[in-house]
């Protein structure tokens, strides 16, 4: 068992879906010879074939619309979109088929199809590289989207999204694609989708995160435990549908929540998440529900970027204020 | 029987031959005979190229951003610059400085730009012309609207825009050429055909034997040229471009040429694509071809061109200084995220900013 990084996860579910699914297609732009402009498909079209892991064209509305006719007729597509900002011409295909096929043909037609696309910023990229566009994905009916934090999650969960039978989103963190190295057993067993992961038991605060911002919410607990704050933390891991059991669950001991995201404060999922604890976890909360989040501004080039994403010490602060209330 | 109701052709244009000389038994535009304004498109060129490789060493040493390299198309970039005029309006994807240049948009905006710093798109001398545009042929359309825009204005100026090989797969590109045809736009899209999309080669786009056939089945003259003849680039581009200024509608030509350089400074080309392909390609590159022959017909010499090179050299790394300094002694502060966002700031985005304001010390404390 070798101890792989988080975007290695991603190609070792790829390559076992390929292998136990004649069914699944990877498709996408420089997927196959050049494996990936991050790699994440590296040596699958040598392995598989060019009939299994297949060079697009350029057009990102050709590969959505062919994946949803390609999930429709049998096939597993897991479609890769080179990066986040050029999934939004893919949006029409999402929203107007792949979530509705089941439903509008009553269980007739289905769409079992996965889209996987890099997400998120801070590697110096260059515009429209750096968005977090989860929250859109969110909004839509009859997708689900996932977005894991650590190798062995990426593994876990992107198994059990290509072997779902229904579309899923599936958003890959690349700030923290090699950001750790895990032991993952290459064993085939999938994660379950649709539940959060408890990372850390605590009883003082409950931090909620998902995506790259583990990694400066871990920083945050560790100052935090630092001063005496038990730090319960939650990775959310499936944004859509939200697991919110879980969250109720430990608020219901911790009484304090501070929400993290990456994405725009505006209609983000963290605002859903606050919603669902006004709403069934209200009595338990000992004071107001906090969201450290990127700005609602246009994610700025490379040299703001961290000014744009919440640092530790904004999240940590967050967590002051929180814990202030008695 | 059937009988034919629509047949095409698609014209090849190339006046230099890749050693540089004349290729006669064809008629030659006036151009060709034109020094003086070769060398004024030539020294575009070399100036293109040296900037080129000095945003490739800033890269390489950690002082730029990721850096999409224009090299082997200075022919076909110039040549786009130098036809059009200065009310006319360019939307660019993201490598054509040399179209950039000719425009008014200075080496220290481009530098700016792929250096992370949002004012290298506030082009002070290239007022109405549109920023990069890095979604794959979305530019296309907005000259679609701007042609649009000059038109039912009743304004005697043209939109141009390029799209690569890839690009030419995406809808944008083949709305864009339909709705020349339906509005008879001012419009002349580019397809800067450089054989590679990143590692996908042009033979995965399609079949058809050209891009500019695209412009046809829309209804557009369309036409292909050497990209790496300055006169034949120059040419068509001139001709296209005039004729859509005179209200006969938009043009498309595809220019063949090839990306010499990785796709980008994050690239790398060696893993998809063999190097005797690039050695050829630099036996047919554009600067020695224009070079060659400007020597051959005594408008330039030796001496000129390592004067001009020395003049280049210098004007770039003058460029680089400033670059750097700027970056470093005036950064942007981290409000202006906030400050042109609306015309005026939205009060929600007014308590961000003063948010950011506080934090932006802990901007790299991650
Ligand atoms: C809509 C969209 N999809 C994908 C990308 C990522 N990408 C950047 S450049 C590129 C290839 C472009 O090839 P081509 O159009 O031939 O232009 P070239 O880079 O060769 O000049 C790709 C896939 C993008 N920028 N936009
Ligand atoms: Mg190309």
């Amino acid at each position: 068992m070798a101890a792989i990084t988080l975007i290695e996860g991603v190609t070792l579910a790829l390559a076992r879906a390929l292998e136990e699914d004649p069914g699944v297609i990877v498709l996408g732009e420089d997927v196959g010879v050049n494996g990936g402009v991050f790699r994440a498909t590296a040596g699958l079209q040598q392995r598989f074939g060019e009939q299994r892991v297949l060079d697009t064209p350029l057009a990102e509305v050709m590969i959505a619309g062919m994946s949803v006719g390609m999930a429709a007729q049998g096939l597993k597509p897991v479609a890769e979109a080179q990066f986040c900002g050029f999934t939004m011409p893919m949006v029409d295909h999402l929203m107007c088929h792949a979530g509705r096929m089941r439903n509008r043909t009553r269980g007739r037609l289905s769409c079992p199809m996965v889209l996987r696309f890099p997400t998120g910023g801070g590697i110096h990229a260059p515009e429209h590289h750096s968005e977090s566009p989860e929250a859109l994905f969110a909004h839509m009916p009859g997708i689900r989207v996932v977005m894991p934090s650590s190798p062995g999650r990426a593994y876990g969960l992107l198994l059990a999204a290509i072997r779902d039978p229904d579309p899923v989103v599936f958003m890959e963190p690349k700030r923290i694609y090699r950001w750790q190295k895990e032991e993952v057993e290459d064993n085939g067993e999938e994660l379950p989708l649709d539940v959060c992961f408890t990372l850390r038991d605590g009883s003082d605060i409950t931090l909620v995160t998902w995506g790259a911002m583990i990694k400066e919410t871990l920083q945050a607990a560790d100052q935090l435990e630092s001063e005496g704050v038990s730090v319960e933390l939650i990775d959310v891991a499936t944004l859509s549908p939200l697991d919110m059991e879980t969250i109720l669950e430990s608020v219901s001991r911790t009484g304090r929540c501070v929400i993290i995201q990456e994405a725009p404060r505006h209609c983000g999922v963290a605002g859903e998440i606050a919603a669902g604890l006004a709403d069934a976890g209200i009595w338990n909360l000992l004071a107001p529900v906090k969201r450290v989040c990127g700005y609602d501004t246009v994610m700025p080039l490379y040299r703001n970027e961290l000014n744009y994403m919440p640092s530790v010490r904004r999240i940590v602060d967050a967590a002051h204020q929180v814990l202030e209330v008695s | 029987m059937a009988r034919t109701v629509a047949a095409f052709k698609v014209d090849y244009f190339q006046f230099l031959n890749p050693d540089g000389q004349l290729i006669e038994g064809q008629q030659l535009p006036a151009l060709a005979r034109d020094f003086e304004r070769l060398v004024t498109m030539y020294r575009q060129m070399v100036r293109t190229r040296v900037f080129d490789k000095k945003a490739i060493a800033l890269q390489r040493t950690g002082k730029l951003g990721t850096y999409a390299s224009c090299l082997g198309h200075e022919a076909s970039h110039v040549a786009i610059g130098s036809a059009m005029r200065p009310e006319d309006c360019f939307a660019p994807m993201y490598r054509e400085y040399g179209v950039q240049f000719c425009r008014g948009v200075t080496l220290t905006d481009v530098l700016l730009y792929w250096g992370g710093d949002e004012r290298g798109s506030d082009y002070a001398h290239a007022p109405h012309d549109f920023a990069w545009s890095v979604p794959i042929a979305t530019q296309c359309l907005h000259a679609a609207g701007a042609a649009l825009a000059y038109k039912l204005r009743n304004e005697p100026r043209v939109a141009v825009s390029v799209v690569g090989d890839g690009g030419s797969s995406k809808g944008d590109f083949l709305e864009a050429i339909n709705a020349g045809s339906a509005w008879k736009l001012p419009l002349v899209l580019v397809i800067v055909n450089n054989q590679w999309a990143i590692s996908v080669p042009r033979s995965r786009q399609n079949t058809a034997a050209t891009l500019a056939q695209k412009g046809i089945a829309g209804g557009l003259p369309s036409i292909q040229v050497d990209g790496n003849d300055l006169i034949a680039c120059l040419w068509a581009m001139e001709k296209a471009i005039e004729a859509a200024r005179k209200g006969h509608g938009s043009f498309v030509v595809e220019m063949l040429t090839y990306r010499i350089s990785d796709h980008t400074t994050a690239d790398d080309a060696r893993r998809y694509r063999p190097n005797e392909e690039v050695e050829e390609a630099w036996a047919k590159e554009p600067v020695a071809r224009l070079r060659s022959y400007l020597m051959d017909q005594g408008a330039w010499d030796e001496g000129q061109e390592q004067a001009l090179l020395a003049e280049c050299t210098a004007e770039v790394q003058q460029a680089a200084d400033e670059y750097l300094d700027i970056v470093t002694n005036d950064p942007q502060p981290v409000t202006t995220m906030f400050d042109f966002m609306f015309a005026e700031l939205p009060h929600d985005l007014a308590e961000q900013r003063a948010q950011a304001e506080h934090y932006q010390d802990t901007g790299g404390q991650h």
